[in-house]
């Protein structure tokens, strides 16, 4: 007798032979053989010391009461240091550094407090309530054949008496009718989400159009200070965005959504080092720039490695090499960081002269067309 | 003593033991409040029913419940935050009590996190519990979904509520990341800018997606209002609904139980819901919540304030998301850029796309088939109610333990930057492992984890068959050691053998008598396949007769000096064969 492997009701005191209506429930790469133990029952049930003790039980009620009655005295901590912590109060905590009083007084008195009611009750239900276990018999998920077959023809009655089967012209109008209705819902929400505008994604306001066909100087961000080609030293790095970026910031509109494409870093390292000619051309005398924006996913690529001329991109790690046209040379990334031509107007000022030749950022479906 | 069981069934109860139906004698005639309402309602026929109803007890099934409490706690302290959160991206300049950002230009929705967590009183507080209990909230659904997974509590007739914790746990994933965008710091905007990276990846309609989804190019002002409502109403409301559609049907279908004497496959062992259950469950939820507000009493998380605004430009180094999303931010540390590629002037962004967009949703999908195909594979149609132990279904254990591999290499990977800096290793070197690792390691786990089962199942064997290990060394007059085995008892042995074991499906009739193949032959032939796999290496039950045989030897040894190290009988041996004989007449 093995009961866990069969839950055929009246067939589960003994091995269910091949031929039994039974078996056609079991895997067929199940071998089950007549050799096998049996389950002993229950093992006996052993006294705690509350259930024979009056002592020990007495000593649980008091142990559980004692929880109760702290998570009351944690809970007036609680309520008294609300009004008694002021706000700016810090002290030190060992072990974690300098702490919000208030933070730590509420949520330990506050952790307590809660804590210590579920203590006591798991405690209560350990040692003092009833821990003989209650053997609830199981019944098969399935309805018996009866009621499926009576649920059928209940279904089949009612299905019958709204003429679905024979008038099919009713079938198929309700079946057009709701598949269509959701299409207008659907259609106002994906509609009016957006507006788009692809071409957009391939635009930066370092086009000289929107500076009046002037080119655009380099701006410190977020000073946004003009930068003279003599204050880049070699080796220094600049957070820049374009001149342009002004006219966003005054209006207080749309400056993320510029930022987000426009931002740029500028490099000045030995020209000797750099290995590309267009590179080169690009840049004066070995002050380059490109663009900020990692061409994965768009992270701002912001860590730079002085020794190996390297741009790390701290969100996936794509690695950029300055000596290299900004190529990719390790990581997810796969396209070069876009180079933005710069050179110095008359009054010593890094110009852009012509914007990016190519959208920045991340790639999408359209990019290259 | 000649059958346990002889006067007793195995799922009865012992003599002495109070019958449920016969605790509720209720002699108090129901009145008052609880009489008015059941005027109404009717509800002390449903009462009696609950009261009475039986949960089993392991540690193990308090997994789900640390899930539950903790999304209680969410719901609780997410009510709390939206009284002072603005979900706007609205720039506006912050005079708040935080000095070093007091003139900063920021987000409404910054501005408003700044004042939870420096002017509100106790709002710092409320907004590390929302935290903490999200994270553990996640933390306890996965390691539940691994407690069913592992023992095999997703077989019929729970597939469907595997399936609904399967979407669950994606939509708990997915309710995170939502929330801990909201804020609009630096480190949550960067987050976003990676999101808009994914969407733009999708062949065809990134773009447009990209655009519907911010309402206009990135950042916009759309992004932090949709997912606000997404993050706490939409997502909850599914959330809400799919567990408690979880609950009811644990409560259908009565809890699994793990195998051990009394307990069989058409009962549940266990305390009933009053009072042991509502003190142990619910004192439990008082103790989940309590520890979190401990944690986040004195363990900062996400500290915004350190972060500043979000602001395309800047970045900190060693950016991540939150831990669950961490596998996936790995996949896309993992592929190679070359994947990207171009077709006719169309992008097709294959460095990001699987790692992103299709990662999750087919990650999910698999999880959620699994039970299907081990019912398929196995071609069991019956009900399982008696939990699994992990070594009895090596491959299932193995499958399990190799798709961990695989999360936990892509976990890694979303560390790699860290691992590098911390360990004084390459960057390089350590993403190149772990693409290696991420196809060697599978594998290699499915093995080692195979092997590990099926030893532990011959272990169990050894010690059904061959006693226990005492620890005393006995020494014989003619001065041979030996150390004594001590036979287990029926209730200690029962744990060991109650198990079925599958063996491979065998072929029939791949062809017809005029050597047509069958129509399902080649179905079959892939299900005796995939069965052979999963159980060719079987390791089978002891058997009675075995224990018998093995008796023999033993008394065979002792009979001559040099005998090895087998049992010692005690006293009670000769009784313990006559129960097995008797079994084997009663079977």
């Amino acid at each position: 007798m093995n009961e866990n492997d069969t839950t055929d009701h009246g067939t589960s005191t003994s091995l269910v032979p091949a031929s039994d209506a039974g078996t056609e429930r079991l895997p067929a790469s199940l071998i089950r053989g007549v050799d096998q133990f049996e389950n002993p029952g229950l093992p006996p049930h052993v006294h705690r010391a509350a259930d024979d003790d009056p002592a020990a039980a007495k000593r649980a009620e008091r142990q559980v009461a004692t929880m109760f009655g702290l998570s009351m005295l944690a809970t007036l901590v609680f309520l008294v240091s609300y009004f008694a912590i002021p706000d700016e109060a810090t002290f030190f905590f060992p072990g974690i550094g300098i702490a919000k009083t208030q933070n730590v007084v509420l949520g330990l008195s506050l952790g307590f407090a809660i804590f210590l009611i579920g203590i006591g009750a798991v405690h209560w239900a350990k040692t003092l309530m009833s821990d003989e276990e209650i053997v609830e018999e199981r019944h098969e998920q399935a309805s018996t054949p009866e009621q499926r077959a009576k649920s059928v023809a209940v279904v089949n009655e009612g299905v019958a008496s709204t003429h679905l089967n024979r008038r099919p012209l009713l079938k198929y109008s309700l079946g057009g009718a709701l598949g269509l209705f959701a299409l207008p819902l659907g259609l106002q929400v994906a509609g009016s989400l957006g507006p788009t505008n692809i071409e957009e994604l391939k635009h930066t306001i370092w086009d000289p159009k929107d500076n009046g066909g002037k080119p655009i100087r380099l701006m410190r961000d977020p000073e946004m200070t003009p930068i003279r080609f003599d204050e880049v030293t070699s080796g220094s790095v600049f957070h820049v965005m374009p001149e342009t970026l002004q006219k966003y910031i005054d209006e207080g509109k749309h400056v993320l959504e510029a930022k987000a494409k426009a931002a740029v870093i500028l490099i000045r390292l030995d020209p000797d080092l750099i290995k590309v000619q267009k590179a080169k051309d690009w840049g004066v005398d070995g002050v380059v720039a490109y663009s900020k924006i990692c061409t994965h996913v768009g992270c701002a690529v912001g860590l730079y490695e002085q020794q190996t001329h390297h741009l790390l991109c701290p969100c996936h790690q794509s690695t950029f090499d300055l000596t290299e046209d900004c190529a990719v040379i390790f990581g997810p990334a796969k396209r070069p960081l876009p180079q933005l031509k710069i050179t110095v107007d008359d009054a010593g000022y890094l110009v852009a002269p012509a914007g990016f030749a190519e959208p920045v950022g991340p790639s999408f479906w359209e990019r290259a067309r | 003593m000649s059958t346990i069981n002889e006067t007793r069934p195995a799922d009865a109860l012992r003599a002495g033991d109070r019958q449920a139906d016969e605790r509720a004698s209720a002699t108090k005639p129901l009145g008052g409040i609880a009489g008015w309402m059941d005027d109404r309602l009717g509800g002390a026929k449903g009462v009696s029913f609950l009261a009475k109803k039986v949960f089993p007890d392991h540690w193990s099934f308090m997994l789900g419940e640390i899930a539950m409490y903790s999304m209680i706690v969410c719901l609780l302290t997410g009510a709390f935050l939206t009284f002072w959160f603005v979900p706007s991206a609205t720039q506006v300049v912050y005079d708040g009590s935080y000095v070093p950002l007091q003139g900063v230009t920021m987000s409404d929705a910054y501005r408003s996190t700044l004042g939870i967590s420096f002017d509100i009183r106790g709002g710092l507080l409320i907004r590390q519990i929302h935290h903490w209990a999200a994270l553990i909230f996640v933390v306890s659904v996965f390691v539940h979904m691994a407690r069913v997974f592992f023992t095999g509590a997703f077989r019929k007739p729970r597939e469907i509520n595997w399936v609904f914790g399967t979407i669950l746990s994606l939509l708990a994933c997915i309710e995170g990341f939502a929330g801990y965008s909201l804020p609009d710091d630096l480190l949550s905007g960067t987050g976003i800018r990676a999101m808009n990276g994914f969407i733009q990846s999708a062949p065809v309609i990134g773009s447009y997606m990209s655009y519907f989804i911010f309402g206009g190019a990135f950042p916009g002002e759309a992004i932090i209002p949709r997912l606000y409502s997404a993050h706490v109403l939409l997502i909850p409301a599914i959330l809400v609904g799919l567990f408690t559609a979880h609950i009811l049907l644990v409560f259908l279908h009565k809890h699994t139980q793990f195998p051990g004497p009394g307990r069989t496959n058409k009962n549940v062992v266990g305390y009933p819901l009053l009072p042991v259950y509502i003190a142990k469950a619910g004192g439990f939820f008082f103790i989940v919540f309590g520890v979190i507000a401990l944690i986040s009493a004195v363990v900062t998380i996400n500290p915004i304030w350190a972060y500043g605004p979000y602001d395309p430009s800047p970045i900190t180094a060693g950016s991540q998301p939150d831990w669950y999303m961490g596998f996936a931010d790995g996949a896309l540390r993992l592929l190679p850029g070359f994947l990207e590629f171009e077709t006719f002037g169309f992008t097709w962004s294959m460095n990001i796309f699987p790692g992103s967009l299709v990662l999750l949703p087919l990650m999910w999908t698999i999880i959620g088939v699994y039970p299907f195909v081990e019912a398929w594979v196995t071609g069991d149609k019956r009900e399982h109610h008696l939990l699994d132990r992990p070594r009895n279904a090596p491959t299932r254990t193995a499958i399990g333990i190799a798709g961990i591999s695989m999360y936990v290499v892509l976990f890694l990977a979303a560390g790699n930057d860290l691992m590098a800096i911390k360990l004084h290793l390459s960057i390089n070197d350590i993403t190149q492992t772990l693409r290696v690792l991420f196809f060697v390691a599978p594998p290699v786990a499915f093995w080692i984890t195979k092997r590990i089962c099926l030893s532990l199942q011959r272990a169990d064997r050894q010690k059904v068959l061959h006693g226990r290990e005492t620890g005393t060394i006995w020494r014989h007059a003619d001065g041979r050691f030996e150390e004594i085995h001590a036979p287990l008892t029926p209730d200690e042995r029962w744990a060991l053998v109650q198990h079925e074991s599958h063996e491979p499906l065998e072929l029939t009739a791949g062809k017809d008598v005029n050597g047509v193949d069958s129509p399902i032959a080649g179905k079959e032939r892939l299900r005796a396949k995939f069965s052979n796999f999963y159980f060719r290496d079987r390791v089978a039950p002891a058997t009675p007769s075995e224990l018998e045989a093995a008796h023999h030897e033993h008394d065979a040894h002792a009979a001559a000096p040099e005998g090895g190290h087998e049992a010692i009988e005690p006293a009670g041996a000769s009784q313990e064969r006559e129960t097995i004989k008797a079994d084997k007449q009663h079977g």
